[in-house]
């Protein structure tokens, strides 16, 4: 699987059989992009996103991008 | 899926990795990766070499020579595919359990000698894999399932460990600041000679949960808050430091560099021949 959700130009991608709920790209997004839905991420707020990296940068699992698939 | 990092550096059909959620050694071998890709480095000319422990695993997931070999011998390992074939770019991801308990012994000569090979310690403070006993980078106090009322012993530093045994690049970095991290591994990398990289991670399974550290958000908001730069930390006084720990590149040596030296010793008894 993956989910890629755009919105203009920007795009990241989760790929939701690694991701392990951890929560450590939601805690540390600047913007309160990201949620946790079942434990798994969910792109909420593309939006409002700076594209900074810090979710890719600190996801254990590489579960989550910027980026398409 | 997976990002073009993960496609490039990777082996995908590996993954997922089994650490544990919010496990912070997947922070530390996706740094490792950017700075590899950050010197534009040959897949084929980099071996990676481990030792035995969640962190020494990181290897099994890396498209790159990789030896996954015994409990603390990392380096006696690394040492023998450096000797063989110096033309590699030769590094080590070892736990502190791996390189300063039982491998302790082959750290302080690998520094000594000053052959070029880096060395990524994933440091936990405390054995994740055999679940939880106490290491020797565990702090005076803190508990493990061999420290059930706390560790009496000192905690070594490790920076300063191997800068008395004679490293010629230490830098400590942390799984929070993971972009920084990326910049002393390239440096490392770089350095002709023995390089010692300590990045300060997380295990919120067992140093976590015995030590009530809280969840692995929690503990990565914790290193974030604890780890003070270089520069930083000589300003503050002894209370200020109190629960916290200098981050940084601590020490850049230009030295003799062990493979050189033997390739030269080599040169010269082929001169006495001629
Ligand atoms: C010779 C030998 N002794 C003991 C063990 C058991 N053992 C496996 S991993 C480990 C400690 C791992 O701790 P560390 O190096 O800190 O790595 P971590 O799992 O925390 O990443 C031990 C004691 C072993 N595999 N081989
Ligand atoms: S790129 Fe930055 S702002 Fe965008 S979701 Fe990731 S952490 Fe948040
Ligand atoms: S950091 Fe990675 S594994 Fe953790 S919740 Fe975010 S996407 Fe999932
Ligand atoms: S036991 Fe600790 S070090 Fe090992 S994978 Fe789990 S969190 Fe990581």
């Amino acid at each position: 699987m993956a989910t890629t959700t755009t919105v203009g130009l920007k795009s990241h991608t989760v790929e939701e059989e690694w991701c392990k709920g951890c929560g450590i790209c939601v805690a540390f997004c600047p913007k309160n992009v990201l949620e946790l839905e079942n434990e798994i991420v969910v792109v909420k707020r593309l939006e409002d996103c700076i594209q900074c990296g810090q979710c890719e940068l600190r996801c254990p699992d590489f579960a989550i991008w910027l980026g398409g698939k | 899926m997976a990002s073009t990092l993960v496609k490039e550096y990777f082996r995908e059909d590996k993954l997922p990795h089994i650490w544990c959620p919010g496990c912070g050694n997947g922070i530390v071998t996706r740094a490792i990766v950017k700075a590899i890709d950050s010197l534009g480095l040959d897949k084929d000319n980099v071996c990676i070499v481990s030792g035995i422990g969640c962190s020494s695993r990181a290897p099994g997931y890396l498209d790159f020579n990789t030896l996954h070999t015994t409990h603390g011998r990392a380096l006696a390992f690394a040492t023998g595919v450096k000797m063989a074939k110096p033309e590699l770019e030769v590094i080590v991801i070892t736990g502190d359990g791996d390189s300063s308990a039982i491998g302790g012994n082959h750290l302080i000569h690998a520094c000594r000698r000053n052959i070029d090979i880096t060395t990524i310690v994933f440091n936990n403070n405390i054995y994740g894999m055999t679940g939880g006993q106490y290491s020797p980078t565990t702090p005076t106090g803190d508990k493990g399932t061999t420290a059930p009322y706390g560790n009496l012993d000192a905690n070594f530093d490790l920076c300063e460990l191997t800068k008395g045994a004679g490293a010629s690049y230490i830098a400590r970095g942390t799984a929070y600041a993971a972009k920084q991290l990326e910049k002393f591994i390239a440096e490392g990398i770089k350095n002709k000679g023995f390089s010692f990289i300590e990045a300060i991670t997380a295990c919120p399974t067992y140093y976590g949960r015995k030590n009530k550290k809280g969840s692995a958000v929690d503990m990565l908001q914790t290193v974030k808050e604890s780890a003070v730069m270089d520069k930083a930390w000589d300003r503050l006084s002894e209370e200020q430091r109190q629960g916290k720990f200098k981050i940084g590149s601590f020490h850049v040596e230009a030295k003799p560099e062990y493979t050189e030296e033997y390739k030269k010793l080599i040169a010269s008894f082929n001169k006495g021949e001629e």
